[in-house]
């Protein structure tokens, strides 16, 4: 086992999944590293970066848990590359009816001028009749924001609104 | 000159509140060169206050004049005993810090301030400001608050309405 796993856990969004959960980890000596944890339609999806011991422990020790609140888990050898954060330079946002491919489209654009993605977030709005799709993203990219502008509007229907904007890091 | 260390957060000496500067002598001219070395020395810093380096008195740096991207700017100031007397507008932009390595965050600060200061020489100037510039001077004025930028942070995903419309619809054309 690597020094350090990522753990994967999804299941049906309910009160108290995050408290159970870092308990027993807490309880088996992991320390956390980076985390996501967000609520995503009626489900909660949490991934850790996970320090502790024996693999099989941990997975052990969060059976139960698991059980509880019916999670499906995961866990990953994975490198750490803490303290060595990217900082992002340009943040897109796409809003738009909701339609099938609409973030391969955005994404190919994003992939073809470079942009390395860090962040990406989407979310579901509207109303079930007229479903609304609203897309967040932070990358590196070399190309400025202006040409990634210009590569979205030609590749993207009149209909779907964005914006390119540079990320300007003050370091203070 | 020496380029002296940079106190890190948590450092208790960076949450206290710092005192008026007084004796505008070579002592505080030599401190204030010791400490342009120290922001020069580091990753690229458009400002420095000087509890940063553990002298917990009312003195700032700030030039953004050398930036890759120009922004409106008074070139390279030495902010004494600085009070922001005006504040226009709020915008969302990312900031960092030489005490918080390796992390930054959203931070709402005034779009226009208008600032008084003295200088080394103990006069008193007053400075109309925008944009990155007055970020900068909201960020190193807070150090001498005891403040860090992480007692402001907002969401990275709350402020995809948070721009002017005018800008947004301009965007949109694209």
């Amino acid at each position: 086992m690597s020094e350090w796993t990522m753990l994967t856990l999804v299941g049906r969004d309910q009160e108290g999944i995050v408290a159970a959960v870092t308990a027993v980890l807490h309880k088996e000596g992991c320390q956390l590293g980076e985390t996501s944890m967000m609520r995503l339609g009626g489900n909660f999806s949490m991934m850790l970066m996970l320090s502790c011991g024996a693999e099989v422990a941990v997975l052990e020790a969060l059976s139960e848990v698991a059980e509880q609140f019916e999670l499906r888990l995961h866990l990953d050898q994975i490198e750490a590359q803490l303290h060595d954060h990217r900082q992002a330079n340009v943040r897109v946002t796409v809003h738009g009816a909701d339609r099938i491919g609409l973030v391969a489209e955005v994404t190919a654009v994003l992939a073809a001028g470079g942009l390395s993605v860090l962040d990406l977030c989407s979310d579901v709005a509207g109303s079930a009749d007229k479903p609304l799709y609203l897309l967040q993203i932070e990358g590196v990219c070399e190309l400025s924001a202006e040409a990634l502008q210009l590569a979205l509007r030609a590749a993207l229907d009149e209909d779907v609104q964005f914006s390119v904007d540079e990320i300007e890091t003050l370091l203070g | 000159m020496a380029v002296l260390e940079i106190l890190k957060h948590p450092d208790v000496r960076l949450q206290q509140v710092a005192e008026p500067v007084e004796r505008f002598d070579a002592a505080l001219h030599r401190f204030i060169d010791d400490l342009e070395q120290t922001r020069l020395a580091g990753p690229g810093a458009v400002g420095i206050a000087a509890p940063q380096v553990g002298e917990v008195i009312q003195l700032v740096i700030v030039d953004i004049s050398t930036m890759k991207k120009p922004h409106p700017n008074h070139g390279h100031l030495v902010l004494i005993n600085p009070e922001i007397i005006k504040w226009k507008g709020h915008e969302v932009g990312r900031e960092g810090c030489l005490s918080v390595p390796d992390f930054t965050g959203n931070v709402i600060r005034a779009q226009q301030i208008v600032l008084q200061a003295q200088n080394p020489q103990g006069e008193v100037q007053r400075f109309e400001m925008q944009g990155f510039e007055a970020r900068a001077v909201q960020h190193e004025l807070d150090h001498l608050e005891g403040m860090l930028f992480l007692d402001r942070l907002v969401s990275r995903r709350s402020d995809l309405f948070a721009r002017k419309v005018f800008q947004k619809k301009a965007k949109n054309r694209g």
